[in-house]
This record gives structure tokens, C-alpha cells and sequence, in this order.
């Protein structure tokens, strides 16, 4: 998982500066991944950098706050349209994913969990169909290893399944973040409910 | 291969609705499907989602309210009752969840049975079931009764009366139901090996472990396909593509 694309997930919901974003990380996964402030602006300055946001003037306390950009909108969207390979995947990347994108505007959660479920059915297909190839005596190891693969695959399509029939009954309470507008908050909640 | 080299199983648009007005269910809303020769196709969804009115469509055993099911070509809706009865007992396998095994004939008698009703001389018939049971792993148990057998073995025989004869088109709705995962295994296993020697076959499933053993996976969702695996690759590109 980027971190790149957690902080653009986040300025979606509105501007904000590097505190606020390191706490609304933390708070948007769970805190299962502690983030320090030097990786917050480092990965700020290289958005920048690349034109996905750009920096505001300067608060009174001296924050700077930052806003997404349309290449850093188009960034973001892309990567919530693309399913995450299982082969170079870091763990906890796909459950980060899908809670940033029930809180992200105009991100359509269930076409992010069936996409999802539609490249991880594919690959439990591969590994089915190399599994079938593999039927000799001596191919057991590779076999086990193989369904090891496949149980990891069922489990996520399990856990996919499981968020979709969450997301039905899902009512999120209205919530006010560090910058947002009272438009956003309606419109995140429309798109969720989606 | 068909007569004409084309789809084992077509549905077009089809939709079916049960009741009218305000009480009507659509159990499914414009779904089209095509399932080649040697070709599996596995259905997955959530309960209610129109897999098993899939499956019943696709065998005949339902008639779709819109759109069209063909079966070798042959359009169900334009067939007679007589015409379609044997269309189902000759071209059309089904393994269910619940077996629908007869406790009073043997397991070779209860092979047989279709193949008897469609005809085929009590020897022939007998011929034909002793090698769909051989074929399922079942040699020398064909003088059984199903309460003389294992749930496993059971199974076996309800997918032995499924192959028997020339089936062309293998419908399973759910057909690994309670047994452990070796012997739901096996199933699959025959299953993929009858699909692979020309059969077409569709497998509705909510375990994605066992969609796995097809060629393609679509997703129904409230009666409509909402996704499909694209078809795999053939073994040797993915065994290069996994780096062994």
C-alpha cells in the first residue's frame, strides 16, 4: 500500500494539513498503521512534485494545508479501478483500501469489492487449474503449497462477500471532518449508499 | 463437437418472473450465457441471487417468461413436451444437492433408470451404468443399495447417473453438499474430467473454492450478471507466469 495514495484518498474529503492528515490516517485504518509526521510531509512534498496536490497559503498558526489536484483526483480513481495482484501484494493493502474507500467521495465501495472478488476468483481458477495439472505423488509439496494459496484466495473472496453484505445495511453517521463542507458531507453519504 | 460447432448451452436475454404486479419476484432480468464444448462454466452469487433458476432454465425443467434457451441448437420454447422430455433424458445431466437416489434399486439400477426409460434395452442400459459408475471410481459396487454406501459414494452415483449415455450438457447445483473437502474434491475432479473430455458444464456454487475448478465465473447479483472471469490461460502460460 502507498501511502501516496492513503493521503490523496484523505485531501478527497477536503483540504488538509500534515497533522491533520497523519490522524485521519491513523483513524481511517484503525490505527493498525502508526504513520510519523517525516512520512506524512515527505510523501506531501513528492505529490507535489508530481502535480497530484498542491499547497495552500499558509494559516495563521502557521499551517500549510493541501488540496488534491485533478491529476491527483484521476491518480486516486485509478488506483481504486485497480485490483490489487496477489503476487506483489503488501498484506494489509486491500482492507485499507476498501475503509478508505467507504469514507472517500465518489468512490462506489461495491465496484471496488467486485472487481476485487472477480481478480482474486481468477486467481483461485489459476492455482485450481495448476493444482489439477500437478496430480502425481512426488507433485504433493507443490500441491500443498498451492492450496495454501487457494484457502488464502477463498478466505478474501469470503471476506469480500461479507463486506458487500455489510455495505447493504450500512448507514454511516454523519461525521464532521477537519476541513470538510456540509455539501461534502451529503455527498459522501450519497455515494455510499449507492 | 455439435452438428453445428456452436454453444452446448445459449441462454438469450433471458428473464423469469414469478407472479405478476406488485407481488412479482424477477428472479432473473436479461441474462445471456453461452457454454462451449469442454468448457465449465461456474455460477456464484448470493441466495436469491437466480443461480438455481439459472440452472433450471438452462435444463429445461423452466420455461424463462422473455428470451430464448437453447440446448444443441435446439430452441426449449419451440419443443412439445415429449420432444423436450427426451431432449432432457438423452443430452442433459443433473447433479443436485439433494441426490434423488431411488433406496429400492441398486446403484447400477438407479444408472440405468434413465437410460431404461428412454428405451434402451435392460442389457444395454445395464452395460452403459456399470461404466458411468466404473468411471466415477465405483467398479464392483454397482449390486449396492444407497444405504449400503458412504455419503461420498452415494454422491458418486448420483454424478454416475448424471454421465451415463451421451450427456452433453452437465448441470450441478451445489453438488459437493455436506462432504468433507477430499471427497467434495473428487467430485469436482470428475466433473472437470467429463467437462474436459467434450461435455459442457455449468456448476452453481457459493464456495469460490470450487468455482475455481471452472473455466470462467460469472457473478449474478438480484437476477442479473454483474461480472465475469475472463477464460484461463492453458496451463503452461501460467505455470511460466508463476515462475517455475
Amino acid at each position: 500500500m502507498s501511502i501516496r495514495h492513503g493521503l490523496l484518498a484523505l485531501l478527497e474529503r477536503g483540504q488538509m494539513y500534515g497533522y491533520q492528515l497523519r490522524a485521519a490516517f491513523e483513524e481511517s485504518t484503525g490505527s493498525t498503521w502508526p504513520l510519523n509526521i517525516g512520512q506524512v510531509y515527505t510523501t506531501l512534498n513528492r505529490l507535489e512534485r508530481d502535480g497530484l496536490v498542491r499547497p495552500l497559503p499558509e494559516h495563521e498558526g502557521g499551517q500549510r494545508p493541501y488540496e488534491i489536484t485533478d491529476a491527483g483526483r484521476a491518480d486516486l480513481a485509478l488506483w481504486f479501478a485497480t485490483p490489487i495482484s496477489r503476487a506483489d501484494r503488501p498484506r494489509d493493502e486491500l482492507s485499507i483500501k476498501l475503509a478508505l474507500a467507504m469514507t472517500t467521495p465518489g468512490v462506489d465501495v461495491r465496484t471496488v469489492v467486485q472487481a476485487q472478488r472477480s481478480a482474486t476468483m481468477r486467481t483461485l481458477q489459476e492455482l485450481t487449474r495448476l493444482k489439477y495439472a500437478s496430480d502425481k505423488p512426488e507433485d504433493l509439496p507443490w500441491r500443498l503449497v498451492l492450496d495454501a494459496m487457494v484457502f488464502q484466495a477463498e478466505a478474501e473472496i469470503r471476506w469480500l462477500d461479507h463486506c458487500e453484505t455489510s455495505l447493504v445495511r450500512y448507514r454511516p453517521a454523519p461525521r464532521a471532518g477537519p476541513t470538510r463542507h456540509a455539501g461534502d458531507v451529503e455527498h459522501a453519504d450519497e455515494e455510499v449508499h449507492r | 463437437m455439435t452438428a453445428t460447432g456452436g454453444p452446448v448451452l445459449d441462454l438469450r436475454n433471458v428473464h423469469r418472473t414469478h407472479g405478476s404486479g406488485g407481488a412479482a419476484v424477477h428472479a432473473l432480468r436479461g441474462v445471456s450465457l453461452t457454454v462451449a464444448p469442454g468448457e465449465l462454466v461456474a455460477v456464484m452469487g448470493p441466495s436469491g441471487s437466480g443461480k438455481s433458476t439459472l440452472l433450471t432454465l438452462a435444463g429445461g425443467l423452466d420455461s424463462p417468461t422473455a428470451g430464448e434457451v437453447l440446448v444443441e441448437g435446439a430452441s426449449l420454447g419451440v419443443l412439445d413436451r415429449q420432444e423436450l422430455a427426451r431432449l432432457r433424458r438423452r443430452r442433459i445431466g443433473y447433479v443436485f444437492q439433494d441426490l434423488n437416489l431411488l433406496g429400492s434399486l441398486t446403484a447400477a439400477e438407479n444408472v440405468a433408470l434413465p437410460l431404461e426409460l428412454d428405451g434402451v434395452g435392460v442389457r444395454a442400459a445395464r452395460r452403459a451404468a456399470l461404466a458411468a459408475l466404473a468411471e466415477v471410481g465405483l467398479t464392483g459396487l454397482g449390486g449396492r443399495f444407497p444405504d449400503q454406501m458412504s455419503g461420498g459414494q452415494q454422491q458418486r452415483v448420483a454424478i454416475a447417473r448424471a454421465l451415463v449415455g451421451e450427456r452433453r450438457l452437465v448441470l450441478a447445483d451445489e453438488p459437493t453438499g455436506a462432504l468433507d473437502s477430499q471427497t467434495g474434491e473428487a467430485v469436482l475432479h470428475l466433473l472437470r474430467r467429463r467437462v474436459d473430455a467434450g461435455a459442457a458444464g455449468v456448476l452453481v456454487t457459493h464456495e469460490a473454492r470450487h468455482a475455481g475448478w471452472a473455466d470462467r465465473v460469472v457473478f449474478l447479483r438480484d437476477g442479473v450478471m454483474v461480472d465475469a472471469t475472463a477464460p484461463l490461460a492453458g496451463v503452461e502460460q501460467l505455470l511460466s507466469g508463476s515462475g517455475r
